[in-house]
């Protein structure tokens, strides 16, 4: 019963605590890595217990700071909209937002108060985002390892950048932009829906959420299937690539049984890496081509075979606004 | 044991709180289209009848005799109601104060008791521009009021100003200055549903007959300058709807396709009363802003105008479509003496 319980537990049982861990050596790097290391029994739970050593440099330093100042013009924004009252400010933090200018500006550079704040707040958002994928893709080289962490988070960078810069520049307006706030934004992404003809007719946005909920499966499935086989090993995940082992054997045999196919120790984590990038990647192909090319979801569907055009048990109506002597 | 209370304990409360905003139940859910396609109606027959129970109307006083000389050739200035007898007449004026005048003050609230054709009091000369109003709603808004009709009350409910209106509202004070604007939204606005959008979409749309609609009417882009500014517009204004008539998208939209005109017959009524509310607020309230009194003005000097709300009261009809221009036919198109 106990070695049931032993690995039915959703936090990590284990903290091998060894003699720190400073990392493999670099060849020439101007800058090398801190010195300091610590370990936090609490942190040991989810991860790692060992904090650093810590690498920042240029790159994490510009990042950092970049993102500390969005950060700050979104805050610092947000409060003023209360008129620096902090009791508001809290009670209201999930309604308060910086937004973008208004459609009349166009692609000009607007006031300051009229959405100025906004495009400099994207600014260094975007700023700091790119550096740190810089950072990403520079520290994984310099470890001698692949970039597919960095490509992973160019594909969200890419969604974002979609969002924020290329769709409001085809559309010639920074006003095309999401507003930085909790439930604005949401109200955002429902009045470009409503604006869109119901962006659920849009296929990319159909493909992307196909691999949003096939990463939440796959995620699960591997997970699962991993510290299933715990007991035997099975989280050495890399040696059983090419030596499976009795812990790769049952966890294949498992799903044999249950879905007929499995997956392998290498390609689970292909699987999962692609569906993972194609859902940003996607989703940003779908709102790139909202607005600039289709302007009407539904009936673009409708029109291709994508979606049915349901019974309704109403009797269709005409548009009073098209008959005669309408009032606007 | 101990820790297994205190945890049971946090798991109660935690669900309590996390459950706090939600809605009693029991809600039902009523299928009102095609299989799978999200059309249905959400109710709850607790809140239901919770709101038939809060908005009934009272008890009609018995019918006048329509008979005699008409109204004006009997009582001096009597503008709008001088093709009623004299029955009708007093029946319609006890029916106003019971509707509509504190009882304190009861008929003297609108007339000077002492001459009651004198016109100096605000509240004679609002209440003459409500009744020309109200006889119009009821002849030319029929495509929104039907037969059901609307008398004072369906507004008023007992009030000297009806209870759920609107003013211009440029929402809370930020700091100003170089400090970005609310841009009229982003706060936690009653008026739509507690929602971050617009605050104020009624100005615009209701005040005014500013463009509702923002689709395209054809699948590729052709040159639709509607925005996502203008269509957070449209959209808080049919929150304040859905609200305003405590009903659900679908009780008017086709689900898939807010802009076809296939779905519910609702649509069409409602289309009608976005127009006649318009027709309220710029023929009948509005242009009564410069002879009420500054304590009647909101804040940016305007006068309480209608929506939705005004009426409905949370009801998809008003007090449940009890048929208010029977009772008072006074209040229909003027008749010609039997």
């Amino acid at each position: 019963m106990s070695f049931a319980i032993d690995y039915q537990n959703i936090f990590t049982r284990v903290q091998v605590r060894g003699p720190d861990d400073t990392g493999p050596p670099i060849e020439t790097d101007l800058y090398s890595r801190g010195k300091t290391i610590k370990h936090n029994y609490w942190l040991g739970k989810i991860g790692d217990a060992q904090i650093g050593p810590i690498y920042l440099g240029w790159f994490g330093s510009a990042s950092l700071l970049c993102g500390i100042i969005a950060f700050e013009i979104i805050g610092l924004n947000m409060w003023a909209s209360v008129n620096w009252d902090p009791i508001q400010f809290v009670r209201q933090l999930f309604w308060l937002a910086l937004e973008p200018p208004a459609p009349k500006y166009g692609l000009s550079f607007p006031p300051m108060a009229e959405g100025g704040w906004w495009l400099l707040a994207g600014f260094f958002m975007t700023l700091s985002l790119i550096l740190w994928w810089v950072r990403t893709y520079r520290r994984a080289r310099a470890l001698g390892l692949g970039t597919h962490v960095a490509w992973a988070f160019a594909a969200a960078i890419w969604l974002m950048l979609v969002l924020g810069f290329f769709r409001p520049l085809l559309m010639g307006s920074w006003s095309e932009g999401v507003p930085f706030g909790i439930f604005p934004h949401l109200d955002w992404t429902a009045a470009f829906s409503i604006r869109y003809g119901n962006l659920f007719y849009n296929p990319f946005h159909a493909l992307s959420i196909a691999f949003l909920y096939g990463s939440a499966l796959l995620f699960a499935m591997h997970g699962a299937t991993i510290l299933a086989v715990s007991r035997y090993g099975g989280e050495r995940e890399i040696e059983q690539i090419v030596d499976r082992g009795t812990a790769s054997e049952r966890a294949a045999l498992f799903w044999r049984w249950t879905m007929g196919f499995n997956a392998t120790m290498e390609s689970i984590h292909r699987w999962a890496w692609w569906f993972a990038v194609l859902t940003p990647l996607t989703g940003g192909i779908g709102i790139l081509l909202t607005g600039t090319v289709v302007d009407n979801w539904y009936l673009w569907a409708v029109k291709h075979d994508f979606a049915p055009v349901y019974p309704t048990p109403y009797t269709p109506a005409v548009d009073p606004l098209t008959l005669p002597g309408a009032t606007r | 044991m101990r820790s297994v209370s205190t945890c049971l304990t946090a798991l109660v409360l935690g669900s309590a709180l996390f459950l706090a905003g939600c809605e009693r139940p029991p809600p039902a859910a009523d299928q009102i289209g095609y299989r799978g396609t999200s059309m249905g109606s959400v109710t709850n027959p607790r809140t239901l009848e919770m709101r038939e129970a809060a908005n009934r109307p009272p008890e009609a006083q018995p019918a006048a005799d329509p008979t005699g000389p008409r109204a004006s050739t009997i009582y001096q200035n009597v503008q709008v109601l001088g093709d009623l007898s004299e029955g009708e007449f007093i029946r319609l004026m006890a029916s106003m104060t019971e509707w509509m005048a504190p009882p304190d003050q009861s008929c003297g609230y609108c007339h000077n008791l002492e001459n009651m054709a004198d016109e100096s009091k605000y509240q004679f000369r609002v209440a003459r521009q409500m009744l020309v109003m109200t006889r119009s709603l009821n002849t030319d808004w029929k495509s929104h009021v039907g037969e059901t009709g609307v008398t004072c009350y369906t507004c008023h409910r007992g009030n000297p100003q009806p209870q759920a209106t609107f003013k211009l509202d440029p929402g809370p004070r930020g700091a100003g200055g170089f400090t970005a604007s609310r841009q009229g939204q982003n706060f936690a606005a009653r008026s739509v549903g507690s929602t971050s959008l617009p605050n104020d979409p009624f100005t615009q749309l209701l005040a005014y007959a500013g463009e509702i609609r923002v689709n395209t009417p054809t699948a590729l882009a052709a040159g639709n300058p509607r925005t996502i500014q203008d269509a957070e517009l449209t959209y808080s204004l049919m929150i304040h709807m859905s609200e305003g008539l405590g009903v659900n998208c679908t009780f008017c939209h086709n689900s898939q396709n807010f802009g076809a005109w296939n779905g519910p017959p609702q649509r069409a009524t409602a289309f009608h009363g976005i127009r006649m509310v318009r027709d309220i607020n710029t023929r009948h309230v509005q242009p009564l802003a410069a002879i009420l009194p500054p304590e009647r003005l909101g804040p940016e000097g305007d006068n309480a105008k209608v929506f939705c709300a005004t009426c409905h009261q949370a009801q998809p009809k008003p007090m449940g479509g009890a048929p208010m221009l029977r009772d008072y036919p006074e209040l229909g198109a003027p008749r010609p003496a039997p």
